[in-house]
């Protein structure tokens, strides 16, 4: 696909680096992925709907249709496109949460997502409790997680909440701990679902700042996201997704155009 | 852009959601370990008692079928140390029961991971059954306490009949919780199957009566009712139990306390069925597992 487009303003244009030669971090190919939308949700509607002559076994809705794409060794990509159209479906497969029905998908290193932000955390855990097993489900050793504390815990701005029950805290400190136990997590290949909303502007502006100083350490990096300014800001490519196809991939500016416009 | 031509070395790929099942667990010991320790820090967490409930609970229950099966049907008379035959076997079935109903609820309760980290799926029914144990831990503190009460001296075969009746109870309710763990996930009903598998293996085990009572109306061909009966794996380990802890008190040479016949070839039966409930719920928690993310 063209990765050079006259579209944008030459001037303007974000200067991106070329990852063709690297190694890649995330091959998929051919993948589909079909839902089941079930109509009957027990054996009396079941018998109901037969009796009414509606449908009773369960629909097929397919979410991902042949999405093929490599993201190379050290590239930030942005997945792009409308509410429903796949990014998030795609995103789990590659986590591993789900298996595609059709097609492959690879991963090499250690895959660890942002989309688990506090997905394992406990109210009644301490957050010290929580910061120990959350590192352990994202994969951290208990070595490396005793090595990390005190950064999760400076970055996260806690402070001395730290022995109090998750419970207590605010929203903010909740998703700010959270978020920094995910970052702290030596890894290979960042996924990121949407939750850059996290926190308030400067925080929010102290992850982004971590993002691309993870970026420029060579971290591969998949990004869902609304936020243009932001995906511009980090992302050097964007594919974009629509009814569950591939509809675009190359420039992140020419992918922005490519949301918007058509 | 090409994609297939581009991969040069695929050994160095992972496929994502792919795991060796029950052989993972391993991989992920330290993961293991949290996952039980939140699960019994959590259990009696905001409960001003805390852990007498832990006792309370199985004293009550001996105390009532205490009082109406050994006093009021008179198996008191009947069964020598009945409290303790009846204890040593409750232990047994309060452990089944408690790690069923873990395990069951293991993958559902953790849906909030499930459905956000691929992690082997097989660490929650695991991390379940390993918190059931640690709760039965109080109970076998008690009965413990009340054998050497009453002359009880531990022996290693005693040790081996406790340890060996542990090794059968434990993969046993294993395998089942992977299977009703795995099937809760799109079905609910498998909550009350689990209530019916509960009281049938209450009752289905010799607790509160002796095994040559349910020998004694096996006549002709429902003598392989009793051989069905003896070589449920629940029964092997209630057995085992009493040997260990019942078996010594009671004075020697008492027919009560034999064996029952072909005891070897039931707890043979008995670890032939669990090693084949193991793989079965092994085959069918992986073949769900495939859609946990989607179901949950």
């Amino acid at each position: 696909m063209p990765t050079n487009s006259t579209d944008t303003d030459e001037s303007d244009r974000k200067v991106v680096p070329d990852y063709s030669h690297a190694q890649p971090s995330i091959v998929l190919e051919h993948v589909s992925k079909w839902f089941n939308k079930r109509t009957t949700h027990s054996f009396k509607e079941a018998v109901i709907n037969w009796v009414r002559r509606q449908s009773v076994r369960s629909q097929q809705f397919q979410a991902l249709n042949d999405v093929s794409f490599t993201i190379r060794e050290g590239e930030c990509v942005a997945v792009m496109g409308l509410n429903g159209s796949g990014k998030s479906t795609t995103l789990k497969l590659v986590s591993g949460v789900m298996l595609p029905d059709e097609g492959r998908v690879r991963t090499r290193g250690r895959v660890a997502g942002l989309i688990e932000v506090g997905a394992g955390f406990h109210p009644d855990l301490t957050g010290r409790e929580n910061v120990f097993l959350n590192a352990a489900i994202l994969g951290m050793s208990e070595k490396e997680t005793k090595e990390r504390f005190d950064q999760i815990v400076e970055f996260s701005e806690i402070g001395e909440f730290i022995d109090q029950a998750v419970k207590h805290y605010s929203s903010g400190m909740f998703m700010r701990l959270a978020f920094s136990v995910a970052i702290h997590v030596e890894l290979d290949v960042l996924l990121v679902d949407e939750v850059l909303g996290v926190g308030d502007a400067p925080f929010r502006a102290k992850c982004n700042a971590k993002l691309m100083e993870m970026s420029a350490r060579g971290v591969t990096m998949m990004i869902v996201s609304h936020s243009a300014s932001q995906v511009r800001e980090l992302c050097s490519r964007g594919i974009v997704i629509r009814k569950g196809k591939v509809v675009f991939d190359g420039h992140i500016d020419d992918a922005l155009d490519a949301l918007g416009g058509k | 852009m090409s994609v297939t031509t581009t991969i040069l070395d695929k050994t160095a790929f992972d496929t994502p959601g792919q795991g060796r099942g029950l052989l993972d667990v391993f991989r992920h010991r330290y993961l293991l370990k949290l996952l039980i320790g939140k699960a019994t820090s959590l259990r009696y967490r905001n409960s001003v008692l805390g852990w007498i409930w832990s006792y309370a609970r199985p004293t009550v229950q001996f105390l009532m079928y205490w009082l109406v099966m050994g006093q009021l049907l008179g198996q008191h008379r009947t069964v020598l140390y009945f409290p303790i035959y009846l204890f040593s076997g409750l232990v047994v079935v309060n452990f089944f029961n408690e790690a069923i109903g873990n395990t069951t609820r293991s993958i559902v309760d953790n849906k909030a991971l499930v459905r956000k980290i691929y992690l082997p799926r097989e660490l929650f029914p695991i991390a379940a059954l390993v918190s059931a144990f640690v709760n039965f831990l109080p109970q076998f503190a008690v009965l413990i306490i009340v054998c050497l009460f009453n002359g009880w001296i531990p022996t290693f075969e005693a040790l081996g009949a406790f340890l060996a009746g542990i090794a059968v109870v434990a993969p046993f309710v294993l395998g089942l919780g992977l299977i009703f763990g795995a099937l809760n996930v799109r079905f609910r009903d498998a909550q009350n199957v689990i209530e019916i598998i509960r009281t049938i293996a209450t009752w289905m085990s010799p607790i509160m009566y002796t095994w040559q009572s349910v020998y004694k109306h096996s006549h002709g061909w429902h003598r392989i009712l009793f051989d069905i009966y003896m070589s449920n794996p629940v029964t092997v380990g209630v057995e085992l139990f009493h040997k260990a802890f019942w078996d010594p008190i009671v004075p020697p040479n008492e027919p009560q306390a034999q064996w029952p016949p072909h005891f070897g070839m039931y707890a043979l039966a008995g670890v032939v069925g669990t090693i084949l409930i193991i793989m079965l719920g092994q085959m069918v928690f992986r073949r769900l597992e495939r859609t946990f993310a989607q179901d949950l």
